[in-house]
C-alpha cells in the first residue's frame, strides 16, 4: 500500500458516516495529502468511487483486506 | 462551477422517516451541494431539540418484525398497547449494533456543514407549537421561501 498522511477508521459504522467522516477528515487536509480509511460497510466501495468523482479527489486505491476495505484518497 | 442544489420538504415525524431527510442532506452537503429542508406538519418533530421519535408496525406491512412475527401475528395484534414502543426500542437497539448514526449526530453533522433548516411558520401555529422546543439556527418561514430556493434546485425531493 502507498504511502498516507493521515487514517480514518470507520470501522463498523454504517452510511453515510463512512463519507461525512472522510469528508472532514480532507478538509483538514493539505492539497496532495493522501486520506487512508477503513471500513466494514460494504457499500462503502461504490460510495467511496461516487464521492471521488463528484468531489474531485483522487480515489487511488480501494481493496478489500481480510473483511475490511481499504480506501486511499489524494485531496484537491 | 456553481455548486449544485438539492431540496427537501420534510413531512414525516416518525423514527424511521426521520433518517432520509438528514441522511440525504448530510451526503449530499459532503459532496459539495447547497441543500435546505423545509419542514413541515409533522416533519416539525425533527427539529424538537429533544428528540422522542417512534417507529410503529401498524399498517406497514412492509415492516421486517422480530422472531418472525410478521408471519404468525395478526394485524391486529400490532395495534395492542406498547407494541409501539417495544418496536421502538428494538428499532433503536438494531440501528445501534449496525452503526446507523443516531439522529441528533447526523442533525448536527447537517448544521455544520451549513444545510439550511426551514420550519414552516403555518405548522407552528396550527399546532400551536413552542419554537423554544426548537434547536437553534433554523429559519421560520412559509412556502415562498422554499420555492425561492426549490426553483433554482437541481433535485427536488418530497419526504
Amino acid at each position: 500500500m502507498a504511502d498516507f498522511d493521515d487514517e480514518l477508521d470507520a470501522s463498523g459504522l454504517n452510511c453515510p458516516l463512512p463519507i461525512l467522516r472522510a469528508k472532514k477528515s480532507l478538509t483538514a487536509l493539505e492539497s496532495g495529502k493522501v486520506l487512508h480509511i477503513i471500513a466494514t460497510d460494504p457499500g462503502s466501495v461504490k460510495d467511496f468511487e461516487a464521492f471521488s468523482k463528484q468531489t474531485g479527489n483522487e480515489l487511488m486505491e480501494s481493496r478489500e483486506e481480510g473483511g475490511k476495505f481499504h480506501f486511499l484518497i489524494k485531496k484537491s | 462551477m456553481e455548486a449544485k442544489k438539492l431540496a427537501i420538504i420534510a413531512t414525516k415525524g416518525s423514527l424511521d422517516w426521520a433518517y432520509p431527510p438528514f441522511i440525504l442532506s448530510s451526503t449530499a452537503a459532503a459532496l459539495g451541494y447547497e441543500v435546505e429542508i423545509f419542514f413541515t406538519f409533522y416533519g416539525l418533530q425533527l427539529l424538537r431539540k429533544k428528540l422522542d421519535l417512534q417507529v410503529t408496525p401498524l399498517g406497514n406491512p412492509g415492516m421486517p418484525m422480530p422472531l418472525g412475527m410478521d408471519k404468525w401475528f395478526p394485524v391486529l395484534g400490532t395495534a395492542l398497547p406498547g407494541m409501539q414502543s417495544m418496536m421502538t426500542m428494538m428499532m433503536k437497539k438494531k440501528m445501534a449494533d449496525k452503526g446507523v448514526a443516531g439522529l441528533e449526530e447526523l442533525r448536527e453533522l447537517c448544521q455544520e456543514a451549513e444545510v439550511k433548516l426551514i420550519a414552516c411558520q403555518m405548522t407552528v401555529d396550527l399546532f400551536d407549537m413552542d419554537t423554544s422546543e426548537f434547536i437553534d439556527g433554523i429559519e421560520y418561514a412559509g412556502a415562498a421561501r422554499f420555492f425561492e430556493f426549490a426553483g433554482e434546485s437541481d433535485i427536488c425531493l418530497y419526504i
